[in-house]
């Protein structure tokens, strides 16, 4: 009897999870053709990574050689996943509950709601990794970014972006929670939080830069370690030349990355449990604060 | 309709009825940031956030310390970019969203009066948010102004905003017609102009076609000509001179209003006619 229950359990978060990823990708994509669709996608992070080379190009007179160049560049590419996953996962309850107004339906049909918020993150993914796919591509034909993909370590950045995107959709789902109680500016939770984790976490700049009494904010906070392993992955020993990191090997980075990132994924279930249960409480599941 | 008496008694027409129409679409913005203060918590420190980000950028490369300065000006400036583009390009949309705009036209009031108090109060809540933007970037980078003319700095700031809000008003028009495209299009459009009105660089160092095509822009020439009139060594980084730079603005400014006037009376004669305006397309 517990078998053929867990089984049920298990088929039914998977189908929530499927059927969210599908529902999010029509919710995102279908308001016009793919190819607008797809320069829509692009255009966001090319822009801001642009803004970026721009800004290196005039101080450094086009030096684009030097190690500090790539690590700007792909921190800042990597970090479009931050904003983009976590948002999709959060942003899915002001839509279903704002906007479609459907959130009420979605609770009491057959499914898991974490695991449904965490489909709707998938768009999000697939659509942050085309852009990070292409800014990649622009910085290595046209910027000199020095990567080689015989000498990338491919293994180190699958299970360092598998971990990553788990990490990020567990941040998304602590949001998304947050969001559940949240009367005014919900929407822009994702948006304030992958902003301050963008101070801390190193991504354009390394942590040196900052004022030393705010340094340990950024060891604390996993991305820090997540957009090390992404840069030393593909640029090896150019992203280890920084001080910020250098004392840990790929190794340790790892260690610490799943440590972080189990941490937030059982805060994310205990936050998310807590949230949920004082939304429905207090009748805010059908709320709509037009706010 | 036409001849209702207002609440207190009093009838407006002409004139009267376009400027009361304009303080009371302008009176919510106003007032409304004044009761609730949480907006400060993302509008001032999530642009001051991409300030600091982009001034440690600055300081990683050891740049010329003019730079941090002109970032600062450049966050506090993104504010009137995102109000323009958010809450009124996209307004008319969204007011279509919650069944506002059938409402407004309904109203013997002019819609450019609407239009109209939505940027003025839009223009001065943001002034606002700017203003912290400002203290508070040069307070923690420690910014030097050096200002030999506050009246042609507050001149160039005031007709390129007028600039600005009319081509917001312009925009409002025509997203009108827009369903979800609205929000895709000015998300779509944020960074890029962000980038190409160089925000956090002087526009000088773009490519001059690009700088140029990118004047169209009001906020472009607006703060390249601010920087060049509130630093030291601002006019080494200038693109044109301020001179010219208010000139094209007056110009756009004409233009953009003008352009408002327009759009705005084809778009609300095409969604009557074609019986979109209480449409929601989710």
């Amino acid at each position: 009897m517990d078998i053929s229950r867990s089984a049920v359990s298990r088929s039914e978060a998977i189908r929530s999870f499927k059927t969210s990823a599908w529902l999010g990708w029509q919710i995102t994509s279908n308001w016009t053709d793919p190819f607008l669709f797809a320069i829509y996608s692009i255009v966001r992070p090319i822009s801001r990574a642009a803004i970026l080379v721009v800004m290196y190009g005039v101080i450094t007179q086009g030096n684009f050689t030097n190690p500090l160049f790539p690590y700007i560049y792909l921190g800042n590419a990597f970090y479009t996943y931050v904003f983009i996953v976590m948002n999709g996962v959060s942003w899915a309850v002001i839509d279903d509950r704002e906007h479609y107004q459907t959130l009420k339906y979605m609770y009491i049909a057959p499914i898991r709601i974490p695991f449904y918020l965490l489909g709707r993150g998938v768009a999000g993914f697939l659509t942050a990794s085309l852009s990070v796919l292409i800014t990649i591509l622009a910085g290595v034909l046209f910027l000199h970014v020095s990567f080689d993909p015989l000498q990338a370590n491919w293994l180190l950045f699958f299970v360092s972006l598998f971990i990553g995107v788990i990490m990020l959709s567990t941040m998304g789902l602590v949001l998304a929670a947050f969001s559940l109680l949240v009367v005014r500016h919900s929407s822009f939770m994702a948006e304030g939080v992958s902003g301050v984790l963008f101070l801390f976490s190193g991504a354009i700049y390394p942590l040196e830069v900052l004022p030393k009494w705010l340094q340990p904010v950024g060891f604390a906070i996993p991305i820090t370690y997540w957009l090390e392993l992404m840069r030393r992955s593909l640029i090896g020993n150019v992203a280890q030349a920084f001080p910020t990191l250098a004392r840990f090997s790929n190794l340790e980075l790892l260690g610490i990355l799943v440590g972080l990132a189990f941490l937030f994924g059982v805060l994310s279930i205990f936050v998310f449990r807590r949230c949920d249960h004082l939304a429905r409480e207090r009748g805010l599941i059908d709320r709509t604060t037009n706010y | 309709m036409n001849n209702q008496p207002a609440a207190g008694g009093k009838k407006y027409t002409g004139w009267r009825l376009f400027w009361h129409s304009v303080i009371a679409r302008s009176y919510p913005r106003i007032i409304g940031q004044q009761r609730d203060t949480s907006w400060m918590l993302f509008d001032v420190v999530m642009p001051l956030g991409s300030v600091i980000a982009y001034v440690m950028v600055y300081r990683a490369l050891k740049a010329p310390v003019e730079y941090v300065g002109f970032v600062v000006m450049g966050g506090a400036m993104t504010a009137f970019w995102m109000n323009v583009l958010w809450s009124m390009s996209s307004q008319l949309y969204w007011e279509k969203e919650q069944g506002n705009l059938a409402l407004y036209i309904m109203a013997p009031n002019s819609m450019m009066s609407i239009l109209l108090g939505m940027a003025l109060g839009g223009l001065v809540a943001t002034l606002l948010r700017a203003v912290v933007i400002i203290l508070l970037g040069s307070l923690i980078f420690g910014v030097q102004y050096v200002v030999a003319s506050p009246f042609e700095l507050f001149g160039v700031f005031a007709i390129a905003m007028v600039a600005l809000y009319g081509m917001g008003m312009m925009f409002a028009s025509a997203f009108l017609l827009f369903g979800r495209e609205a929000w895709a299009i000015s998300d779509m459009v944020t960074e890029p102009v962000n980038l190409v009105s160089g925000l956090y660089f002087p526009i000088k160092s773009l490519p001059f076609w690009i700088a140029a095509a990118a004047s169209i822009i009001p906020l472009t020439l607006g703060l390249d000509a601010m920087r060049q009139l509130a630093f030291s060594s601002g006019f080494k980084f200038g693109f044109l001179t301020p001179q010219v730079e208010i000139l094209i603005l007056s110009v756009l400014s004409v233009i953009f209003l003008v352009g408002a006037k327009y759009l705005l009376d084809y778009t609300e004669k095409l969604a009557i006619r074609e019986g979109r305006l209480t449409e929601a397309r989710r």
